[in-house]
Protein backbone atom coordinates (compact mmCIF):
# COMPACT_ATOMS: atom_id res chain seq x y z
CA UNK A 1 0.00 0.00 0.00
CA UNK A 2 0.98 3.42 -0.81
CA UNK A 3 2.20 5.69 2.53
CA UNK A 4 -0.07 8.29 1.44
CA UNK A 5 -2.23 5.83 1.18
CA UNK A 6 -2.16 4.45 4.85
CA UNK A 7 -4.10 7.29 6.60
CA UNK A 8 -7.31 5.59 5.19
CA UNK A 9 -6.59 2.72 7.03
CA UNK A 10 -6.10 4.78 10.80
CA UNK A 11 -8.43 3.10 13.30
CA UNK A 12 -10.82 6.07 13.17
CA UNK A 13 -11.74 5.79 9.30
CA UNK A 14 -12.21 2.05 9.92
CA UNK A 15 -15.86 0.33 10.46
CA UNK A 16 -16.52 -3.00 12.03
CA UNK A 17 -19.92 -4.05 12.67
CA UNK A 18 -20.85 -6.68 15.35
CA UNK A 19 -24.21 -7.67 13.80
CA UNK A 20 -24.69 -6.32 10.10
CA UNK A 21 -26.69 -7.45 7.17
CA UNK A 22 -27.57 -5.52 3.75
CA UNK A 23 -29.30 -7.16 1.17
CA UNK A 24 -29.57 -10.32 3.02
CA UNK A 25 -25.63 -10.50 2.92
CA UNK A 26 -24.14 -10.44 6.43
CA UNK A 27 -21.13 -8.27 6.96
CA UNK A 28 -20.43 -8.66 10.63
CA UNK A 29 -17.19 -8.98 12.59
CA UNK A 30 -13.61 -8.26 11.64
CA UNK A 31 -13.84 -9.97 8.29
CA UNK A 32 -16.20 -7.41 6.66
CA UNK A 33 -14.38 -4.11 7.66
CA UNK A 34 -15.40 -1.41 5.83
CA UNK A 35 -13.41 1.74 5.33
CA UNK A 36 -15.17 5.17 5.40
CA UNK A 37 -14.59 6.91 2.32
CA UNK A 38 -13.02 10.07 2.54
CA UNK A 39 -13.45 12.80 -0.41
CA UNK A 40 -10.77 15.55 0.38
CA UNK A 41 -12.17 18.80 0.13
CA UNK A 42 -9.50 20.62 2.32
CA UNK A 43 -6.46 20.78 0.11
CA UNK A 44 -4.04 24.23 0.96
CA UNK A 45 -3.14 24.92 -2.78
CA UNK A 46 -0.99 27.39 -1.58
CA UNK A 47 1.06 25.05 0.91
CA UNK A 48 4.10 24.26 -1.41
CA UNK A 49 4.61 27.78 -2.28
CA UNK A 50 5.39 29.21 1.17
CA UNK A 51 7.43 26.41 2.42
CA UNK A 52 9.39 26.93 -1.01
CA UNK A 53 9.15 31.09 -0.02
CA UNK A 54 11.23 29.93 3.06
CA UNK A 55 14.93 29.16 3.29
CA UNK A 56 16.12 25.66 2.62
CA UNK A 57 12.78 24.96 1.07
CA UNK A 58 13.46 26.64 -2.25
CA UNK A 59 13.90 22.82 -4.23
CA UNK A 60 11.02 21.38 -2.79
CA UNK A 61 9.56 21.09 -6.29
CA UNK A 62 12.32 18.85 -7.76
CA UNK A 63 11.10 15.82 -5.43
CA UNK A 64 10.30 12.42 -7.82
CA UNK A 65 9.05 10.64 -4.30
CA UNK A 66 12.32 7.65 -4.73
CA UNK A 67 12.40 8.03 -0.78
CA UNK A 68 16.06 8.52 -0.79
CA UNK A 69 15.96 11.05 1.98
CA UNK A 70 14.19 8.63 4.72
CA UNK A 71 15.75 5.46 4.02
CA UNK A 72 19.27 7.62 4.70
CA UNK A 73 17.47 9.66 7.66
CA UNK A 74 19.36 9.50 10.96
CA UNK A 75 15.98 9.88 12.70
CA UNK A 76 13.65 8.14 10.91
CA UNK A 77 15.89 4.40 12.17
CA UNK A 78 14.82 5.59 15.57
CA UNK A 79 11.46 7.30 15.12
CA UNK A 80 9.40 5.58 12.28
CA UNK A 81 7.59 8.26 12.07
CA UNK A 82 10.08 10.32 10.77
CA UNK A 83 9.26 10.47 7.07
CA UNK A 84 10.90 13.56 5.11
CA UNK A 85 9.76 12.06 1.70
CA UNK A 86 5.80 11.60 3.13
CA UNK A 87 5.90 14.98 4.05
CA UNK A 88 7.52 16.22 1.10
CA UNK A 89 4.59 14.57 -0.74
CA UNK A 90 2.09 16.01 1.42
CA UNK A 91 3.12 19.39 1.22
CA UNK A 92 3.31 19.44 -2.82
CA UNK A 93 -0.42 17.93 -2.52
CA UNK A 94 -1.66 20.57 -0.50
CA UNK A 95 -2.85 18.07 2.30
CA UNK A 96 -1.92 20.57 5.40
CA UNK A 97 -4.18 18.56 7.99
CA UNK A 98 -2.49 15.61 6.74
CA UNK A 99 0.73 17.30 7.63
CA UNK A 100 -0.38 18.72 10.96
CA UNK A 101 -0.57 14.99 12.41
CA UNK A 102 3.15 15.26 12.38
CA UNK A 103 3.40 18.95 13.52
CA UNK A 104 5.44 18.12 16.63
CA UNK A 105 8.25 15.95 15.45
CA UNK A 106 9.38 17.92 12.25
CA UNK A 107 12.03 20.15 14.69
CA UNK A 108 13.64 16.69 15.18
CA UNK A 109 15.63 16.58 12.32
CA UNK A 110 19.32 16.67 13.28
CA UNK A 111 21.02 18.17 10.22
CA UNK A 112 23.27 15.16 9.24
CA UNK A 113 23.01 15.83 5.81
CA UNK A 114 22.65 12.39 4.71
CA UNK A 115 19.33 13.32 2.98
CA UNK A 116 21.18 16.01 1.24
CA UNK A 117 23.83 13.56 0.28
CA UNK A 118 21.71 10.60 -1.03
CA UNK A 119 18.81 12.85 -2.94
CA UNK A 120 19.72 12.44 -6.40
CA UNK A 121 17.14 15.63 -7.43
CA UNK A 122 19.17 18.40 -5.71
CA UNK A 123 15.97 18.63 -3.21
CA UNK A 124 17.97 19.42 0.04
CA UNK A 125 15.41 17.35 1.86
CA UNK A 126 17.35 18.90 5.15
CA UNK A 127 16.07 22.30 4.81
CA UNK A 128 12.51 21.42 3.55
CA UNK A 129 12.57 19.99 6.99
CA UNK A 130 13.87 23.34 8.52
CA UNK A 131 11.77 25.62 5.87
CA UNK A 132 8.42 23.12 7.47
CA UNK A 133 9.28 23.58 10.69
CA UNK A 134 9.62 27.87 10.49
CA UNK A 135 6.35 27.81 8.59
CA UNK A 136 4.68 25.71 11.49
CA UNK A 137 5.64 27.81 14.06
CA UNK A 138 4.92 31.06 11.71
CA UNK A 139 1.55 30.24 11.45
CA UNK A 140 0.94 29.47 14.54
CA UNK A 141 0.40 25.48 14.83
CA UNK A 142 3.26 24.87 17.04
CA UNK A 143 5.37 26.85 19.57
CA UNK A 144 8.73 27.51 19.21
CA UNK A 145 10.61 24.15 19.50
CA UNK A 146 13.85 23.78 21.64
CA UNK A 147 15.91 23.43 18.88
CA UNK A 148 14.48 26.42 17.42
CA UNK A 149 14.87 28.63 20.86
CA UNK A 150 18.52 27.31 20.93
CA UNK A 151 18.94 28.34 17.55
CA UNK A 152 17.80 31.74 18.12
CA UNK A 153 19.97 32.28 21.45
CA UNK A 154 22.67 31.33 19.71
CA UNK A 155 22.63 33.82 16.26
CA UNK A 156 21.82 36.76 19.10
CA UNK A 157 24.71 36.24 20.68
CA UNK A 158 26.49 36.09 17.15
CA UNK A 159 24.80 39.18 16.27
CA UNK A 160 25.58 40.60 19.34
CA UNK A 161 28.96 40.19 19.90
CA UNK A 162 30.50 38.38 17.00
CA UNK A 163 31.76 35.32 19.03
CA UNK A 164 29.56 32.62 21.24
CA UNK A 165 30.41 31.35 24.91
CA UNK A 166 29.67 27.98 25.58
CA UNK A 167 28.38 28.54 29.07
CA UNK A 168 26.21 31.55 28.07
CA UNK A 169 25.06 29.72 25.12
CA UNK A 170 24.27 26.99 27.75
CA UNK A 171 22.29 28.90 30.45
CA UNK A 172 20.41 31.22 27.69
CA UNK A 173 18.90 28.04 26.02
CA UNK A 174 17.75 26.33 29.64
CA UNK A 175 16.17 30.09 30.93
CA UNK A 176 14.10 30.20 27.33
CA UNK A 177 13.07 26.73 27.72
CA UNK A 178 12.50 27.22 31.52
CA UNK A 179 14.70 23.46 32.38
CA UNK A 180 16.05 23.80 35.71
CA UNK A 181 20.44 24.15 35.05
CA UNK A 182 20.85 21.38 37.56
CA UNK A 183 20.14 17.80 36.27
CA UNK A 184 22.08 14.96 37.50
CA UNK A 185 23.88 14.42 34.05
CA UNK A 186 25.29 17.58 34.02
CA UNK A 187 26.06 18.25 37.44
CA UNK A 188 28.29 14.81 36.94
CA UNK A 189 30.03 16.32 33.77
CA UNK A 190 30.85 19.88 35.93
CA UNK A 191 32.08 17.67 38.45
CA UNK A 192 34.33 15.59 36.30
CA UNK A 193 35.70 18.88 34.87
CA UNK A 194 36.47 20.65 37.91
CA UNK A 195 38.08 17.69 39.81
CA UNK A 196 41.22 18.04 37.18
CA UNK A 197 40.19 21.70 36.18
CA UNK A 198 43.78 23.17 34.77
CA UNK A 199 44.47 26.25 36.28
CA UNK A 200 44.79 28.23 33.44
CA UNK A 201 41.57 26.86 31.55
CA UNK A 202 39.74 27.61 34.76
CA UNK A 203 40.95 31.34 35.14
CA UNK A 204 40.20 31.46 31.05
CA UNK A 205 36.67 30.19 31.32
CA UNK A 206 35.73 32.54 34.23
CA UNK A 207 37.48 35.25 32.50
CA UNK A 208 35.59 35.15 29.05
CA UNK A 209 32.16 34.58 31.53
CA UNK A 210 32.81 38.16 32.63
CA UNK A 211 34.19 39.46 30.27
CA UNK A 212 32.41 37.83 27.55
CA UNK A 213 34.32 36.61 24.05
CA UNK A 214 33.67 39.21 20.97
CA UNK A 215 34.90 40.35 17.95
CA UNK A 216 36.50 43.71 18.03
CA UNK A 217 34.61 46.60 15.53
CA UNK A 218 31.94 44.67 15.26
CA UNK A 219 29.20 47.36 16.02
CA UNK A 220 28.32 48.31 12.13
CA UNK A 221 28.26 44.54 11.05
CA UNK A 222 25.92 44.16 13.67
CA UNK A 223 23.94 46.93 12.34
CA UNK A 224 23.79 46.01 8.95
CA UNK A 225 23.22 41.82 9.72
CA UNK A 226 20.31 43.40 12.04
CA UNK A 227 19.00 45.52 9.18
CA UNK A 228 18.98 42.08 6.80
CA UNK A 229 17.61 39.89 9.31
CA UNK A 230 14.74 42.37 9.83
CA UNK A 231 14.50 42.35 5.96
CA UNK A 232 14.09 38.79 5.70
CA UNK A 233 11.98 38.09 8.06
CA UNK A 234 9.26 40.72 6.65
CA UNK A 235 9.49 39.11 2.98
CA UNK A 236 8.88 35.51 4.72
CA UNK A 237 5.79 37.09 6.66
CA UNK A 238 5.10 38.32 3.26
CA UNK A 239 5.07 35.20 1.13
CA UNK A 240 3.16 33.69 3.92
CA UNK A 241 0.45 35.81 4.24
CA UNK A 242 0.49 36.93 7.71
CA UNK A 243 -0.29 39.92 8.73
CA UNK A 244 1.92 42.69 9.99
CA UNK A 245 2.50 41.94 13.44
CA UNK A 246 3.19 44.44 16.55
CA UNK A 247 6.19 46.83 15.40
CA UNK A 248 9.40 44.74 16.71
CA UNK A 249 11.75 47.57 18.54
CA UNK A 250 15.03 47.29 16.60
CA UNK A 251 17.77 45.07 19.81
CA UNK A 252 18.60 47.86 22.00
CA UNK A 253 21.12 46.26 24.12
CA UNK A 254 23.19 42.98 23.73
CA UNK A 255 20.37 40.84 25.43
CA UNK A 256 17.32 41.86 23.46
CA UNK A 257 16.01 39.39 21.17
CA UNK A 258 16.68 40.20 17.04
CA UNK A 259 14.73 37.80 15.94
CA UNK A 260 10.53 37.75 16.01
CA UNK A 261 9.22 36.34 19.23
CA UNK A 262 6.45 33.99 18.93
CA UNK A 263 3.60 33.30 20.54
CA UNK A 264 4.86 30.82 22.89
CA UNK A 265 7.50 32.98 24.44
CA UNK B 1 57.70 14.30 -6.82
CA UNK B 2 58.08 17.92 -7.01
CA UNK B 3 54.27 18.37 -6.92
CA UNK B 4 54.20 16.93 -4.12
CA UNK B 5 56.94 18.89 -2.40
CA UNK B 6 55.43 21.91 -3.40
CA UNK B 7 52.10 21.23 -1.57
CA UNK B 8 53.95 19.75 1.29
CA UNK B 9 55.58 23.29 1.44
CA UNK B 10 52.52 25.21 0.83
CA UNK B 11 51.06 23.81 4.08
CA UNK B 12 54.12 24.84 6.25
CA UNK B 13 52.79 28.09 7.52
CA UNK B 14 48.68 28.02 7.50
CA UNK B 15 46.33 30.90 8.43
CA UNK B 16 44.29 29.28 11.73
CA UNK B 17 40.78 29.44 12.43
CA UNK B 18 39.97 28.15 15.98
CA UNK B 19 36.60 29.23 15.96
CA UNK B 20 34.62 29.62 19.37
CA UNK B 21 33.89 25.75 20.31
CA UNK B 22 38.15 25.26 20.27
CA UNK B 23 38.02 28.46 22.71
CA UNK B 24 35.91 27.11 25.00
CA UNK B 25 34.34 23.30 25.78
CA UNK B 26 36.78 22.14 22.70
CA UNK B 27 39.83 23.27 24.85
CA UNK B 28 41.57 19.96 24.46
CA UNK B 29 41.42 20.18 21.07
CA UNK B 30 43.20 23.90 20.68
CA UNK B 31 46.18 23.19 22.83
CA UNK B 32 46.74 19.73 21.33
CA UNK B 33 46.50 21.13 17.55
CA UNK B 34 48.71 23.90 18.65
CA UNK B 35 51.18 21.73 20.48
CA UNK B 36 51.48 19.50 17.53
CA UNK B 37 52.28 21.96 15.42
CA UNK B 38 55.12 23.34 17.33
CA UNK B 39 56.56 19.88 17.52
CA UNK B 40 56.27 18.91 13.73
CA UNK B 41 57.50 22.74 13.11
CA UNK B 42 54.43 23.80 11.35
CA UNK B 43 53.19 27.60 12.16
CA UNK B 44 49.64 28.35 12.74
CA UNK B 45 49.44 32.13 12.04
CA UNK B 46 45.50 33.16 14.22
CA UNK B 47 43.02 34.38 11.63
CA UNK B 48 42.98 38.31 13.37
CA UNK B 49 39.77 39.41 14.93
CA UNK B 50 37.59 36.41 13.81
CA UNK B 51 34.13 35.78 14.54
CA UNK B 52 32.00 32.78 14.77
CA UNK B 53 31.34 31.33 10.87
CA UNK B 54 27.61 30.82 11.91
CA UNK B 55 28.13 26.80 13.15
CA UNK B 56 24.58 24.68 13.13
CA UNK B 57 22.58 27.32 14.06
CA UNK B 58 22.65 30.78 12.14
CA UNK B 59 21.53 28.94 9.06
CA UNK B 60 18.54 27.97 10.73
CA UNK B 61 17.56 31.23 11.15
CA UNK B 62 19.06 32.80 7.89
CA UNK B 63 21.42 30.16 5.36
CA UNK B 64 22.38 33.44 3.86
CA UNK B 65 23.55 35.06 7.09
CA UNK B 66 25.50 32.02 7.49
CA UNK B 67 27.43 32.65 4.56
CA UNK B 68 28.64 36.36 5.65
CA UNK B 69 29.73 35.20 8.95
CA UNK B 70 31.52 32.58 7.60
CA UNK B 71 32.84 34.89 4.45
CA UNK B 72 34.14 37.27 6.87
CA UNK B 73 36.62 35.08 8.21
CA UNK B 74 38.13 34.15 4.88
CA UNK B 75 38.06 38.18 4.18
CA UNK B 76 40.49 38.47 7.50
CA UNK B 77 42.44 35.66 6.39
CA UNK B 78 42.94 36.92 3.02
CA UNK B 79 43.03 40.43 3.53
CA UNK B 80 44.41 41.22 6.83
CA UNK B 81 46.73 38.20 7.44
CA UNK B 82 47.58 37.95 3.87
CA UNK B 83 46.91 33.75 3.44
CA UNK B 84 46.03 31.37 0.90
CA UNK B 85 45.20 28.81 3.29
CA UNK B 86 43.06 28.85 6.32
CA UNK B 87 43.06 25.74 8.53
CA UNK B 88 39.74 25.31 10.62
CA UNK B 89 40.03 21.91 12.76
CA UNK B 90 36.66 22.17 13.83
CA UNK B 91 33.84 20.44 11.76
CA UNK B 92 31.19 22.83 12.07
CA UNK B 93 34.03 25.85 11.19
CA UNK B 94 35.58 23.81 8.37
CA UNK B 95 32.19 22.74 6.82
CA UNK B 96 30.97 26.52 7.03
CA UNK B 97 33.85 27.77 5.08
CA UNK B 98 33.40 25.21 2.68
CA UNK B 99 29.76 25.79 1.89
CA UNK B 100 30.51 29.41 1.76
CA UNK B 101 33.08 28.96 -0.52
CA UNK B 102 30.85 26.94 -2.91
CA UNK B 103 27.62 29.10 -2.42
CA UNK B 104 29.80 32.47 -3.40
CA UNK B 105 31.34 30.30 -6.54
CA UNK B 106 27.60 29.45 -7.75
CA UNK B 107 24.79 31.49 -6.20
CA UNK B 108 24.61 34.83 -7.29
CA UNK B 109 22.32 35.72 -4.13
CA UNK B 110 25.02 34.82 -2.38
CA UNK B 111 27.15 36.93 -3.46
CA UNK B 112 25.33 39.77 -3.33
CA UNK B 113 23.84 39.52 0.60
CA UNK B 114 28.03 38.80 1.38
CA UNK B 115 28.81 41.94 -0.69
CA UNK B 116 26.16 43.90 1.09
CA UNK B 117 26.84 42.93 4.72
CA UNK B 118 30.56 43.61 3.76
CA UNK B 119 29.93 46.89 2.26
CA UNK B 120 28.21 47.99 5.16
CA UNK B 121 30.41 46.47 7.82
CA UNK B 122 33.26 48.01 6.30
CA UNK B 123 35.35 45.44 4.99
CA UNK B 124 36.18 44.05 1.95
CA UNK B 125 34.00 41.40 0.58
CA UNK B 126 35.59 37.65 0.14
CA UNK B 127 35.36 36.33 -3.61
CA UNK B 128 35.26 32.35 -4.20
CA UNK B 129 38.70 30.97 -4.88
CA UNK B 130 40.88 33.71 -2.76
CA UNK B 131 41.64 31.22 -0.12
CA UNK B 132 41.93 27.62 -0.08
CA UNK B 133 40.01 25.95 3.43
CA UNK B 134 41.41 22.90 4.86
CA UNK B 135 40.89 20.88 7.83
CA UNK B 136 43.15 19.71 10.34
CA UNK B 137 43.15 16.24 8.83
CA UNK B 138 44.68 17.51 5.37
CA UNK B 139 46.59 19.84 7.13
CA UNK B 140 49.21 17.14 9.00
CA UNK B 141 48.04 14.34 6.08
CA UNK B 142 49.35 16.97 3.74
CA UNK B 143 52.68 18.85 5.27
CA UNK B 144 53.81 15.43 7.14
CA UNK B 145 52.38 12.78 5.58
CA UNK B 146 52.40 9.52 6.89
CA UNK B 147 55.83 8.56 6.13
CA UNK B 148 57.30 11.46 8.15
CA UNK B 149 54.27 10.66 10.99
CA UNK B 150 56.25 6.67 11.00
CA UNK B 151 59.26 8.27 10.95
CA UNK B 152 58.72 10.74 14.12
CA UNK B 153 56.75 8.06 16.03
CA UNK B 154 58.55 5.14 15.83
CA UNK B 155 55.19 3.19 16.06
CA UNK B 156 54.17 4.69 19.76
CA UNK B 157 50.56 4.14 19.63
CA UNK B 158 51.52 0.02 19.23
CA UNK B 159 48.83 -1.58 21.45
CA UNK B 160 46.04 1.08 20.58
CA UNK B 161 42.55 0.09 19.41
CA UNK B 162 41.59 2.69 18.04
CA UNK B 163 38.26 3.73 16.41
CA UNK B 164 37.97 6.83 14.30
CA UNK B 165 35.09 8.85 14.11
CA UNK B 166 34.63 11.56 11.57
CA UNK B 167 31.39 12.47 11.96
CA UNK B 168 28.97 14.40 9.72
CA UNK B 169 29.90 17.79 8.84
CA UNK B 170 33.58 16.90 7.78
CA UNK B 171 31.92 14.69 4.42
CA UNK B 172 28.29 15.68 3.86
CA UNK B 173 26.83 17.08 1.25
CA UNK B 174 29.38 15.96 -0.91
CA UNK B 175 29.25 18.86 -3.46
CA UNK B 176 30.69 20.91 -1.37
CA UNK B 177 34.24 19.23 -1.08
CA UNK B 178 35.06 19.04 -4.92
CA UNK B 179 38.47 18.13 -3.96
CA UNK B 180 36.85 14.78 -1.71
CA UNK B 181 36.29 11.25 -3.83
CA UNK B 182 39.06 12.15 -6.52
CA UNK B 183 39.94 8.22 -6.75
CA UNK B 184 43.73 7.14 -4.95
CA UNK B 185 45.26 9.78 -2.45
CA UNK B 186 41.79 11.75 -2.16
CA UNK B 187 39.76 11.20 0.64
CA UNK B 188 36.80 9.59 0.75
CA UNK B 189 32.99 10.83 1.42
CA UNK B 190 31.47 7.38 2.33
CA UNK B 191 34.52 5.68 3.81
CA UNK B 192 36.59 8.77 4.91
CA UNK B 193 40.45 7.25 5.90
CA UNK B 194 42.82 10.42 6.38
CA UNK B 195 42.40 10.06 10.45
CA UNK B 196 42.81 6.19 10.33
CA UNK B 197 46.52 6.33 7.90
CA UNK B 198 47.78 9.27 10.05
CA UNK B 199 47.12 6.98 13.54
CA UNK B 200 47.96 3.95 11.68
CA UNK B 201 51.58 5.49 10.89
CA UNK B 202 51.62 6.37 14.42
CA UNK B 203 51.34 2.60 15.37
CA UNK B 204 47.87 2.44 16.38
CA UNK B 205 45.75 -0.61 15.36
CA UNK B 206 42.46 0.87 13.84
CA UNK B 207 39.39 -1.26 14.46
CA UNK B 208 36.35 -1.93 11.64
CA UNK B 209 33.94 0.76 12.84
CA UNK B 210 31.00 1.12 10.82
CA UNK B 211 29.68 3.96 12.51
CA UNK B 212 32.85 6.26 11.01
CA UNK B 213 30.04 8.94 9.93
CA UNK B 214 27.33 8.11 11.64
CA UNK B 215 25.49 11.03 13.34
CA UNK B 216 26.15 11.78 17.25
CA UNK B 217 23.06 14.23 17.40
CA UNK B 218 25.03 17.06 17.71
CA UNK B 219 22.68 19.47 16.66
CA UNK B 220 19.91 18.88 19.13
CA UNK B 221 22.97 17.73 21.86
CA UNK B 222 20.42 19.86 24.46
CA UNK B 223 17.35 20.68 22.77
CA UNK B 224 16.33 16.82 21.97
CA UNK B 225 18.57 15.13 24.27
CA UNK B 226 17.01 11.68 24.04
CA UNK B 227 17.56 11.35 20.75
CA UNK B 228 21.37 12.54 20.89
CA UNK B 229 22.05 9.79 23.85
CA UNK B 230 20.19 7.32 21.55
CA UNK B 231 22.68 8.23 18.80
CA UNK B 232 25.83 8.63 20.92
CA UNK B 233 25.21 5.46 22.76
CA UNK B 234 25.09 3.04 19.73
CA UNK B 235 28.25 5.06 19.12
CA UNK B 236 29.81 4.17 22.01
CA UNK B 237 28.48 0.65 22.04
CA UNK B 238 29.62 -0.13 18.42
CA UNK B 239 33.07 1.28 19.03
CA UNK B 240 33.45 -1.14 21.88
CA UNK B 241 31.89 -4.19 20.43
CA UNK B 242 34.49 -3.70 17.47
CA UNK B 243 37.25 -3.55 20.00
CA UNK B 244 38.12 -0.39 20.50
CA UNK B 245 40.41 1.29 23.55
CA UNK B 246 39.69 4.64 22.82
CA UNK B 247 37.27 6.48 20.20
CA UNK B 248 39.82 9.44 18.54
CA UNK B 249 37.72 12.55 17.04
CA UNK B 250 38.56 15.32 15.02
CA UNK B 251 35.39 17.72 15.68
CA UNK B 252 34.65 19.81 19.31
CA UNK B 253 30.79 19.22 18.99
CA UNK B 254 31.00 15.44 18.20
CA UNK B 255 33.73 15.04 21.14
CA UNK B 256 31.83 16.96 23.76
CA UNK B 257 28.60 15.05 22.78
CA UNK B 258 30.30 11.57 22.95
CA UNK B 259 31.51 12.94 26.59
CA UNK B 260 28.27 14.02 27.63
CA UNK B 261 26.24 11.51 26.13
CA UNK B 262 27.96 9.06 27.88
CA UNK B 263 27.70 10.31 30.71
CA UNK B 264 23.61 10.90 30.03
CA UNK B 265 23.58 7.53 28.89
CA UNK B 266 24.54 6.14 32.42
CA UNK B 267 22.66 8.35 34.42
CA UNK B 268 19.58 8.04 32.53
CA UNK B 269 19.35 4.71 30.67
CA UNK B 270 21.53 2.71 33.18
CA UNK B 271 23.89 1.95 29.63
CA UNK B 272 27.42 2.18 31.15
CA UNK B 273 29.77 2.24 28.48
CA UNK B 274 33.58 2.82 29.38
CA UNK B 275 35.55 3.15 25.65
CA UNK B 276 37.61 6.65 26.31
CA UNK B 277 36.87 9.65 23.54
CA UNK B 278 39.93 11.22 22.72
CA UNK B 279 40.93 13.91 19.85
CA UNK B 280 43.18 12.41 17.11
CA UNK B 281 45.60 15.47 17.98
CA UNK B 282 45.67 14.28 21.59
CA UNK B 283 46.86 11.21 20.25
CA UNK B 284 49.65 12.13 17.47
CA UNK B 285 50.67 13.94 20.17
CA UNK B 286 51.05 11.17 22.56
CA UNK B 287 52.87 9.83 19.56
CA UNK B 288 54.86 12.76 19.47
CA UNK B 289 56.38 12.43 22.86
CA UNK B 290 54.41 15.23 24.26
CA UNK B 291 53.49 14.92 27.45
CA UNK B 292 49.57 14.16 28.47
CA UNK B 293 49.00 17.65 30.20
CA UNK B 294 50.27 19.40 27.37
CA UNK B 295 47.96 17.87 24.98
CA UNK B 296 44.75 18.61 27.46
CA UNK B 297 44.24 14.98 27.93
CA UNK B 298 43.30 15.30 31.90
CA UNK B 299 40.37 17.56 30.96
CA UNK B 300 38.67 15.35 28.97
CA UNK B 301 35.27 13.73 30.45
CA UNK B 302 35.79 10.36 29.77
CA UNK B 303 39.24 10.11 31.92
CA UNK B 304 40.93 9.24 29.08
CA UNK B 305 44.29 9.76 31.21
CA UNK B 306 43.47 6.63 33.03
CA UNK B 307 43.79 4.79 29.56
CA UNK B 308 47.30 6.84 28.77
CA UNK B 309 48.76 5.05 32.12
CA UNK B 310 47.38 1.96 31.34
CA UNK B 311 48.59 1.94 27.96
CA UNK B 312 51.99 3.42 29.03
CA UNK B 313 51.47 5.97 26.61
CA UNK B 314 53.32 8.75 28.68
Amino acid sequence: MPIHEKSLIRPENLRTHEKLTIDGVDVSGHWSTFIESRVITDYNEALEAEIAALPGGENIHRCWQCGSCTNSCTVNAIEPRFNPRYWIYLIRMGLESELLRDKDIIWQCVSCHKCTYACPRDVVPEGVMKATAHWLEMKGHTATSPSMHFDREFTEQVVARGRIEDVEVLRGFFKRTRQPLMQDWLVEIAWRIAKRLPVKWGLKSAFSLLRKPRTRGWAKARRAIEDYIHAQEEEHEKALHIGKPQSRPRAANENAPVSRPSAAE
Amino acid sequence: MSEKANKTKKYDTVGYYPGCALEGSGNGYDVSTRAVAKELGLRLKDVQNWNCCGAMEVKNVDPKLQTYLSARVLSNAVHLDRMNVVMAPCNGCYHNLKKAEYDLKHDAQSREVVGELSRKAGHKAYEAGQAETIHALDWIKEAIGEEGLRERTKGKLAGLKVANYYGCMYVRPRHIFPEKDQGPGSESTSKPHFMDDLLAAAGAENVEFPLKTACCGGAHTLSDSDTSTRLVLNILQAAEAAGADVIATECPTCHTGLEMHQVRAEKRFGKKTSVKIMYFTQLLGLALGIGPRRLGIHTNISESMDLVIDKCLT
